[in-house]
């Protein structure tokens, strides 16, 4: 066990925290689920190319920095930091991204990759359907293959894709096989969002944003090449990319450890109006989040040792989306009457705004990536061995 | 960077695990409580041959000189299977002596320790009491910012009955003088800091052990038990439940193992890791118990049923060397009057 970094991890952290602070924008960007939100987050992504920041823990020659996932976690802390815009293309760069080294063809992870990394192409994720959500197999959407075997032919509908209305390609599982049921049957595939017979249409979220969308297929060609792994296998890939999104990259601690700074910040700034059990909340959740932190680098240490992330991933889930709550309810007893004002009033001042919204955003964390009801299933069945009947 | 243990240390920890599952059952426990000194002086001994004594007494004293880190498996497996042998203030009172400017204390008494002929007690301020004072061959003992060491003639105990049969507690009336004087000042305030600090981490580590294995009795029992004419533990109100527990419990596991780390390293940060670690493992053991005894229904509120041995246990280490409150608002000091070099605003903040 050694929990000190290395000569050359502090010099990764201070190249990193250099070029951050140089070009990181001084104004936060407006939010990714906006219109206006989306293009500035996609410019910021061009900026963290140039730098080669864009996925630092990615081979060279597949857009990253051959750097290793400790490099990408203090890449993360520096990030965060500074206050650096939220990554536009989380989707590609966190699920898809590690899906693709694992089970993409060498052709595939040099066609997607590096736009990946550059955000060149942004990327959408198909899972849900209206009628397959948390029982996800229920998935109804078919692509079966054409009499040319050249294409899949895809019809049916997909729902809550994040940031669909604006990116350029989506990933998901699909039907592939005529008369199957449940895991069986279905492969995962990538496509361009706009193929023909592909209508995307925005929903309205909680906040008022179109941060998600449905996605309707209406005999959509999908060329063979874009099957992502074995046809017939894709439950297997799913839960792959459902692995790294639950149990490593789509949270990375820096954010929570970031919040629990603000929070102590914000604490400090009320302490004479504060409740007085507001106090020890507050060093609580900083616990949290420095607990969270080190599981995570314990995760790293186990995935470098040639670990693979199973169920425990389903741990994770519930940890850092929970904490997200309760550190944002905490921070709005904080604020009180101030707290339900919206960003934009003239009485919300400083951090204001940013409490009330990222405490609406909280709220989605037990929903989204599997809800946590889900998890604690996972929990029990695999990890504690109860029984299923 | 790397959050591993070595293969040493496992290794380590399963020789223990083998040598408890094997002397140290239920069986053993209940009936330690109807001895006189509820000690076991033959696990002692045992204990003392597989080298957990010696672990932490310096080389040069008959040890093998390792740290908290090669130690800290050990103290989880100690809590997973309710040992209550008074480890804990022996390893707090070896590194305590170890370190003392003069040395005459460590030679006397740190070869004993590692050959299993030596039990130490370690009073600290933050209790009242002083555990297994009753077996102690030496006691550190704590007054007006001075450390004393006494031999067991030099001090009058009275027995403090816990609710945790295997914590044997007592008030301890003794008279300082100059001849049992071992340290004053700067050196006796910072050797009592950290005497206090590695026992939190001691029965951290403790405490996680002990709530892993309340969450896997129930698990047990709700995979033996029907009820409906299925098992209880395919309702879902008690795989939820244990699920709780479990996310609880498994991010104590970095925490209390950062600790013994910054122990190990003296790190800036030892105090405040040690208090999350404390705090937290306080917390999940405190949680695992409750659903734990839901689980066991009726069953869990007898005297038969064993889950309550790990319940006091859990109980009492969740008192000693800092209750939960004490190490909260020792987190809430340190992080919000004084501030912590927090990620990642500093190359140490991890460790
Ligand atoms: C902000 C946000 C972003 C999202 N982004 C995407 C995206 O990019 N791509 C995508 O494909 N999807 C996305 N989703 C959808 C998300 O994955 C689903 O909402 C989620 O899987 C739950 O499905 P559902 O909404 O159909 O709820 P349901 O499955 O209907 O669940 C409703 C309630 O019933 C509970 N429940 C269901 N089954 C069980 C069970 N077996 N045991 C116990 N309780 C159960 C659930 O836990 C939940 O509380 C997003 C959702 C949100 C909120």
């Amino acid at each position: 066990m050694e929990l000190r970094f290395t000569a050359e991890q502090e010099a990764f952290r201070k190249e990193a925290r250099e070029w951050l602070e140089a070009n990181v924008p001084k104004e936060p960007l407006p939010s990714m689920d906006t219109k206006e939100g989306f293009a500035a987050h996609r410019e910021w992504e061009k900026t963290l190319e140039k730098g080669r920041w864009g996925m630092v823990c990615w081979p060279e020659e597949l857009g990253g920095r051959g750097a290793d996932l400790f490099d990408w976690l203090i890449f993360e802390e520096e990030a965060y930091r500074v206050g650096a815009p939220l990554r536009v293309n989380q989707n590609g760069i966190y699920l898809l991204g590690p899906t693709l080294m694992e089970y993409g063809t060498e052709e595939q992870k040099k066609r997607f990759l590096p736009p990946m990394a550059s955000s060149d192409e942004v990327w959408a994720q198909a899972w849900s359907e209206p009628n397959a959500g948390s029982d996800m197999a229920a998935i109804r959407t078919t692509a079966f293959l054409d009499a040319s075997g050249e294409n899949y032919i895809v019809n049916g509908q997909k729902t809550w894709a994040s940031r669909g209305c604006w990116a350029d390609w989506g990933f998901g599982l699909f039907r592939t096989e005529e008369g199957s049921e449940r895991h069986k049957g279905l492969s995962m595939m990538v496509f361009p969002n706009d193929l023909e017979g592909i209508t995307i249409s925005p929903i309205e979220q909680l906040d008022r944003e179109t941060g998600f969308a449905e996605m309707f297929f209406d005999n959509v060609k999908v060329p063979v090449k874009y099957l992502l792994g074995e046809e017939g296998k894709g439950w297997n890939v799913a839960m792959a990319t459902a692995g790294f999104e639950r149990g490593l990259m789509l949270r990375s601690p820096a954010r929570y450890q970031a919040t629990a700074r603000k929070l102590v910040d914000l604490y400090k700034e009320h302490e004479d109006t504060a409740p007085v059990s507001a106090r020890e909340a507050v060093a609580k959740c900083w616990m949290k989040a420095e607990q969270y932190a080190l599981n995570t680098y314990r995760t790293v240490s186990f995935l470098k040792a040639g670990g693979k992330i199973g169920s425990e991933a389903s741990l994770n889930k519930i940890f850092w989306s929970e904490l997200d709550i309760e550190m944002h309810e905490l921070a709005l007893s904080i604020l009180d009457a101030v707290g339900e004002i919206l960003p934009y009033a003239p009485a919300a001042k400083g951090l204001v705004g940013h409490w009330l919204d990222g405490y609406m955003f909280a709220l989605a964390g037990p929903i989204y990536a599997g809800t946590n009801e889900i998890q604690r299933n996972v929990i029990a069945e695999r990890l504690l061995g109860l029984p299923r009947k | 960077m790397d959050f591993s243990f070595s293969e040493d240390q496992k290794m380590f920890q399963e020789t223990l695990r083998d040598f408890l599952t094997a002397e140290h059952t239920s069986a053993t426990i209940r009936e330690l409580w109807d001895s006189e000194t509820r000690r076991s002086s033959e696990l002692w001994q045992q204990l003392c041959e597989i080298g957990i004594m010696g672990l932490l007494v310096p080389e040069e004293y008959d040890g093998m000189g390792m740290d908290e880190v090669d130690l800290v498996l050990c103290l989880e497996e100690m809590g997973t299977h309710a040992f209550a042998e008074p480890v804990i203030p022996t390893l707090v009172g070896t590194r305590l002596l170890a370190d003392l400017a003069d040395k005459s204390l460590a030679q006397e008494w740190l070869p004993k320790v590692a050959g299993g002929e030596a039990i130490l007690a370690v009073q600290y301020p933050e209790s009242p009491f002083v555990q297994d004072a009753h077996v102690a061959n030496l006691l550190i003992l704590q007054k007006d910012g001075e450390l004393h060491a006494l031999t067991p003639d030099q001090v009058k105990l009275t027995r403090q009955d816990s609710n945790d049969p295997s914590n044997c507690l007592f008030s301890v009336d003794w008279t300082p003088s100059a001849d049992t004087l071992i340290a004053q000042g700067e050196e006796a305030a910072k050797l009592s800091a950290e005497a206090f600090d590695r026992g939190a981490l001691a029965a951290a580590a403790q405490l996680l052990g002990c709530g892993q294995r309340m969450i896997h009795m129930a698990c047990e029992y709700a995979s033996e038990r029907k009820q409906f004419g299925v098992f209880i533990g395919t309702f879902q109100a008690i795989k939820h439940m244990c699920s709780n527990a479990q996310v609880q419990v498994e991010y104590v596991r970095p925490a209390v193992y950062r600790a013994a780390f910054s122990l190990a390293n003296n790190s800036v940060n030892r105090s405040v890791n040690v208090s999350m670690a404390k705090l937290a493992a306080g917390e999940a053991a405190h949680t695992a118990s409750r659903v734990s005894m839901q689980v066991h229904g009726g069953q869990g509120y007898t005297w038969e049923q064993d889950l309550h041995l790990w319940m006091r246990r859990a109980w009492s280490l969740d008192l000693a060397w800092g209750s939960k409150q004490m190490h909260s608002q020792r987190i809430a000091s340190i992080v919000i009057d004084q501030g912590v070099p927090t990620a990642p605003l500093g190359e140490s903040w991890l460790a």
